[in-house]
């Protein structure tokens, strides 16, 4: 990847920088936005987001979306993967995107069986 | 195609790997590969806390109840402001690498080394932040109570609804209990220091004290723990069999023992990727000065460390959202 190669748009082609170091700075600043975000709705703790989705608080899907959102900008602009070939790329990005869901869908799953037979079995745990 | 080298290639040399589709050095390579195995190790950690997490979904710590600390302001509940505190150092830390890289770039010394030397710093003011959680987790605040099954019974008081330290209420009774130690006992046993107060201090403590109620492990439906009637904490506390005061590996004042040994082991796997990280950065950060790279014609090497740096504040976005925010 050459100096001159950068791609200086992030959102979609949405918010364009003049320059790379323009960019981090514009990256920086989603980054802290997101985090503050986070930060917040974790002291706060809206009673609205309290609802369950999907076996999980509704609060706590927004954090895990708001944090892959975060960890997509850190890859994709800090760690330039925006700037590399579609084969780097893909390479990377393919075996995480479906090893690491497919892992915790497996695990989750297995955790809450357990939970359930612990909970409904003839064993006392809570003694 | 994208994939394509745009430089011409005699067929000859397809075969013996002429061309270069991913138009990456070999040593960015490596990091990359690195980097997503690494990546997987770490996926492996947070994903069996999560499984640990989902077999107690019904009685796991929480984590603002834990991690209440803030630096110089003592006795102030302030959960997750400092890491939060410490997520921006690393995010910092993460765009001055950036801006170190970018320097590179344009082949200015000087920049490289100033961005360096604060990526640098800001990677030694986490670990050490890191290192002041972890001593305020080992220490401990109130302490409790363990029974048997290894259920921990927490103290509250019940007209004003806060934590009750067991060091505070319990009533010295004078006994001679020395620590065992293995020069003038059985030589091949030792044992650890012995905790302030002992079960049957707290037990009478808390009998004298009409106020006191336990608070156990289990969660209600909305998400509290559970605090029993003053009659229920009466016959509880006879289940005690320890005192527990903070947490190590085995032992965890403020609940499930696995929360203690993942945050252990998660945390600390990850400060030892930061801690790295900095010497790392410290050796390349000679290595600019020095002009090495000036002499080599590029800064490849800086962007290499700097995916690193990159990957350990990836992996810290994902350990504070699992730990400290869901």
């Amino acid at each position: 990847m050459a100096a001159e190669g950068h791609k200086l748009a992030i959102f979609r082609g949405l918010v364009k920088f003049k320059s790379n170091q323009q960019k981090i700075w514009g990256v920086l600043l989603f980054l802290s936005i997101v985090t503050t975000i986070e930060v917040a709705l974790g002291i706060i703790k809206p009673e609205i987001l309290m609802g369950s989705f999907l076996r999980m608080k509704l609060l706590n899907w927004i954090f895990i979306i708001l944090t892959i959102v975060k960890a997509y900008y850190i890859a994709w602009d800090f760690m330039h993967i925006r700037d590399e070939r579609s084969g780097l790329k893909n390479s990377i990005v393919l075996p995480l995107v479906i090893l690491i869901p497919y892992l915790a869908f497996i695990l989750l799953l297995e955790g809450d069986y357990i939970f359930d037979v612990m909970a409904s079995g003839f064993t006392a745990w809570n003694f | 195609m994208e994939v394509t080298s745009n430089t011409t290639i005699e067929e000859g040399q397809v075969w013996g790997g002429g061309n270069q589709p991913l138009n990456a050095s070999y040593g960015k390579m490596m990091m990359w590969f690195f980097i997503v195995s690494d990546a997987l190790t770490f996926t492996g950690f947070l994903v069996s806390y999560g499984f640990s997490r989902f077999k107690n979904i019904n009685s796991w710590p929480i984590a603002d109840e834990v991690f209440t600390h803030f630096p110089f302001l003592h006795g102030i509940d302030a959960p997750m402001y400092y890491v939060a505190l410490m997520t921006f150092i690393l995010i910092f830390s993460s765009v001055t690498m950036v801006l170190a890289v970018d320097a590179g770039h344009h082949m200015n010394k000087a920049k490289v080394t100033f961005y360096m030397l604060l990526t640098i710093i800001g990677g030694a003011i986490f670990v050490g932040s890191q290192a002041w959680e972890w001593k305020n987790f080992i220490k401990g605040e109130y302490g409790a109570l363990e029974t048997r099954g290894g259920q921990i019974l927490q103290f509250v008081n019940q007209e004003t609804g806060k934590r009750a330290a067991i060091q505070e209420f319990a009533i010295g009774i004078p006994a001679e209990r020395a620590t065992h130690q293995s020069s003038n006992g059985i030589w091949y046993q030792s044992e650890k220091a012995l905790p302030n107060v002992s079960v049957a201090e707290v037990t009478k403590g808390f009998i004298a004290d009409e106020n006191l109620v336990i608070r156990t492990q289990q969660l209600t439906e909305d998400g509290k723990k559970t605090v029993l009637s003053r009659e229920a904490s009466l016959a509880k506390i006879n289940e005690a069999v320890g005192v527990v005061e903070g947490a190590n590996l085995v032992h965890n004042e403020y609940g499930n023992r696995l929360f203690a040994d993942f945050f252990f082991f998660i945390t600390g796997f990850h400060g030892f990727h930061v801690f790295s990280g900095v010497v790392i950065n410290i050796i390349i950060f000679f290595n600019v000065i020095l002009g090495t790279y000036e002499r080599r014609g590029h800064y490849e090497m800086v962007e290499k460390v700097g995916l690193y740096w990159h990957f350990v504040d990836l992996v810290w976005v994902f350990v504070f959202t699992f730990f400290y925010l869901v």
